[in-house]
């Protein structure tokens, strides 16, 4: 086409210039000039089109070429396959027939080479309990959240091979919560290599941090209805997860050993104990229901100005066989990142964890019964609270022009006054431990015990009221997201089979404050698709 | 110069490593000892799986990860056996030698006809059916030979100046094979045509190889545990077709077998379904003088 339009347009010039031949010359060698283009820019056009046709030409050798080599690599497939038959001679041999099956991987793409395993799992709780806030005895966010009838996660996986130096995992999640609205959550999404040298491998992506065993466990494989309270407390309702990346090191020694160093954003929804409060939050519908942690407003708008403005999650896991039939597995973990309760580099946080499984399954198991396993995991919190003064603009209201009278703002009754709290270090601990025993082909007794503690921060000993329009207020004292509170829980689970359990669970808690309240859940689960793999 | 020292220096370095044995890992106990059999004292051998576990619910214990992350080469079942514990050690390994595809993942089933590979479409509901077909090959002395093959070629491939050897072994190996195997054909002969239950499908292919007739299973379905009604229905069955021989792996509770056996008369074997099972089955032709001297013992007395 190109070529046309410029033969075209040359030979009109032509034309044109010929019958303008008598008129000036500067006007003939304007005209030569723009012949000079013309001719320019068509053998330039001419070049492109004979460079295009190059690449074409080129592009069809290798494809030819790699043709060859294809048909040649089939016909050594070919002959590889014959060898080991002709050499038995065995009675009876067909190749290898593979129907499809429902473990194996769905192709979506013809050439057998970009596919994926998917499956979807469905678990679900029903049940009651003495609780009136049950929202807040079970404050996990797959736990039971009503009497009656709870959809814990609808979780789709993908999976599979990238290539030939990838995997690649997402697990996508529904939920319907107690108002029946459907919540999706990108759960992970992540890569992972296979073989990178020095026996590194990196993940990459939205993932679960690797901090102890059960914060990167989905919620299906535990071995409980509900989280433990420790997780909940520290890591976040849904568990810590964010986007990162994350570098392991297995060591050369005779034994299993791993050291593990994540580097993850810290802030957003799912960043529990760092900056996992959204913008800079003062009064407003999102304060009505709940007070901030600690009490402090969150200054959580700067995003990332350095290095330490993110998360930094190391761990380090060892395992040995005990004997044959007996397995241990244990790991210490941190995590360490600025929280929102300050200005960049101002106020951080910082949690440690212990985490040990140990487990013996019998040599002689039929479905991996009997087995008997003990995990326990123990972390220990230190949340440095920046300074905060109530009255941020010094004009005895708050920065939206409330008076220290108004609803919502927090003030000391002592002085009148909005409450001015200082710089001080929480510190919060707690642990779980859980007992399971597979008495039998599919059948699982289990016995859990939560424990959690802090120590009074200095603003929970200030005579603090949440102010009323009316000039009162209810007064705040003990903070309950940091008090003391154990649940013991003890369990029965049924699996008829790989992909489907039943399991009631009992829960006895104590909180403080508060009191005892007992709890029955009955969860179900059934998962379609491919074969889950299980870890230990 | 100092080059040539340093080369010579990094060729002492290299030294043990390329005299270092094939590190062979092998998923199931009978894929370790034919690798044995094969490799001799060139290959170090490492099995996951012991004889006496159900090879479909092995723990995947951390230290599996580093013992496959040092393998030159992974033995694997290749008929989805090992699905439930193997793909995430692998995964995480980092041993870009025995990841699929690479010739030191070698699946050990190739070039063996598996037995009942579903015809028409499978679903979960007929329990633990392999799609690929019964994964017990192992049982069917001539599969062992077609593995043999197969890993006497991968072992020279990869380790070609000890290829001589390994050709040399799998011709010995053969060669007693072929032996032995006349010499169980000949000892089960006066059994031949016998019927049998069996606890699990795990023994298709023994029954095969002996001329041994399968008719049921004390499981209703592949790894569903019996229901009453289900032994109530399997003992006139028995009875009705002469069911002499019941057989069960080592690890399953006696108490129904041993019900069943008393109700029809059918003589109880416990067989080991894999290598290792027992104490006087420790290597591939142990398992079958034991099984075949277990099962001719048992006819005997009749």
């Amino acid at each position: 086409m190109k070529i046309f339009k410029i033969i075209g347009l040359s030979s009109a010039l032509c034309l044109s210039v010929m019958t303008l031949s008598a008129q000036e010359t500067n006007e003939v060698e304007q005209l030569k000039k723009q012949l000079q283009q013309m001719q320019d820019s068509f053998d330039k056009v001419q070049r492109e089109q004979k460079q295009q046709l190059d690449a074409l030409m080129k592009q069809l050798d290798t494809l030819q070429k790699n043709q060859t080599t294809v048909s040649a690599e089939q016909e050594k497939l070919k002959q590889e396959m014959a060898r080991p038959i002709v050499e038995a001679a065995p009675s009876t041999i067909v190749p290898e027939k593979k129907p499809w099956s429902p473990s194996d991987p769905i192709q979506l793409f013809g050439a057998g080479q970009s596919y994926i395993n998917v499956s979807f799992d469905g678990l679900f709780t029903a049940g009651t309990s003495t609780a009136d806030d049950i929202d807040a005895l079970q404050p996990g966010g797959h736990d039971p959240k009503q009497r009656g009838f709870t959809v814990q996660n609808l979780e789709t996986t993908f999976e599979g091979k990238v290539d030939s130096y990838l995997r690649g995992q997402a697990n996508i999640v529904l939920q319907i919560d107690p108002d029946g609205e459907t919540i999706i959550e990108a759960e992970e999404a992540y890569l992972e290599t296979l073989s990178l040298p020095w026996n590194l491998q990196l993940k990459a992506g939205q993932y679960f941090t690797e901090f102890g065993r059960l914060n990167p466990t989905h919620p299906h494989a535990w071995d409980f209805v509900d989280q433990p309270l420790v997780n909940n407390r520290f890591l976040g309702p849904d568990g810590l997860r964010n986007p990162g990346a994350r570098l392991s090191w297995l060591t050369p020694t005779p034994f299993y050993s791993e050291l593990f160093l994540g580097i993850q954003n810290s802030q957003g929804e799912t960043a529990t104990s760092f900056r996992s409060a959204g913008g800079h939050a003062h009064g407003g519908e999102e304060d009505e229901e709940e007070l901030p942690f600690a009490y402090r407003h969150p200054d959580n708008d700067r995003g990332v100005r350095g290095l330490d403005d993110m998360l930094f999650a190391p761990r380090y896991a060892v395992s040995f066989d005990l004997t044959d039939s007996q397995t241990v597995l244990a790991g210490v973990s941190g995590l360490f990142g600025p929280n929102s309760s300050g200005q960049s580099g101002d106020t951080d946080t910082q949690i440690y964890g212990v985490d040990f499984k140990w487990k013996w399954k019998s040599p002689n198991h039929i479905g991996g019964f009997p087995f008997v396993s003990w995990q326990t995991e123990v972390m220990l919190r230190k949340f440095r609270a920046g300074a905060f003064d109530w009255d941020e603009d010094g004009n005895g209201g708050d920065a939206d022009g409330n008076t220290f009278a108004d609803e919502g703002v927090l003030v000391n009754s002592a002085t009148g006054l909005p409450a001015v709290l200082s710089r001080e270090t929480l510190t919060d601990y707690g642990f779980y431990s859980q007992l399971n025993y597979g008495f039998k082909k599919g059948w699982v007794a289990g016995l859990r015990f939560d424990y959690l503690e802090g120590e009074r921060g200095d603003y929970e000993k200030l005579p603090l009221i949440l102010a009323d329009n009316a000039g009162g207020g209810e007064t705040v004292g003990l903070d309950l997201e940091r008090a003391r509170r154990w649940r013991i829980s003890p369990n029965l689970t049924w699996y008829p089979s790989e992909f489907s359990k039943l399991r009631l669970q009992y829960n006895y808690d104590d909180r403080q404050s508060i009191g005892v309240d007992h709890s029955v859940w009955l969860q179900f689960e059934f998962l379609l698709g491919a074969h889950s793999a299980h870890k230990f | 110069m100092n080059f040539k020292i340093f080369l010579s220096l990094a060729l002492l370095a290299i030294a043990p490593i390329a005299q270092a044995k094939l590190n062979v890992v092998a998923t199931l106990p009978d894929f370790g000892a034919i690798a044995e059999e094969i490799g001799g004292d060139k290959i170090k051998v490492t099995t996951l799986a012991r004889g006496t576990e159900d090879p479909h619910f092995v723990d995947a214990k951390p230290g599996f990860i580093r013992v496959l992350n040092q393998a030159d080469v992974l033995l694997e079942g290749g008929a989805e056996l090992e699905l439930g514990w193997l793909p995430p050690l692998v995964n995480n390994a980092r041993n870009g030698k025995i990841l699929s595809g690479k010739p030191g993942c070698v699946k050990m089933s190739r070039g063996i006809a598996l037995l009942e590979i579903p015809s028409g479409s499978v679903d979960r509901s007929m329990g633990d059916v392999h799609p690929t077909g019964n994964p017990h090959y192992w049982l069917n002395p001539a599969n062992g030979k077609i593995m043999a093959s197969q890993l006497a070629d991968v072992f020279s491939e990869l380790d070609s100046k000890n290829s001589t050897h390994y050709r040399a072994r799998l011709k010995k190996f053969n060669e007693r094979l072929d032996q032995k195997l006349a010499e169980w054909k000949k000892q089960m002969e006066p059994y031949r045509g016998t019927k049998v239950v069996t606890y699990h499908k795990s023994y298709e292919y023994f029954a095969d190889a002996f001329g041994l007739e399968v008719v049921g299973q004390i499981e209703p379905k592949p790894g569903i545990e019996p229901s009453p009604t289900h032994i109530n229905a399997l003992i006139p069955r028995m009875k009705n077709e002469r069911v002499g021989l019941l057989l069960i792996e080592p690890n399953r509770g006696r108490k129904t077998p041993e019900f069943i056996a008393k109700s029809t008369g059918a003589k109880l074997v416990v067989l080991p379904g894999m290598t290792g099972g027992h104490q006087k089955a420790q290597d591939y032709f142990g398992l079958f003088d034991y099984a075949v001297a277990q099962i001719t013992a048992a006819l005997k007395t009749k």
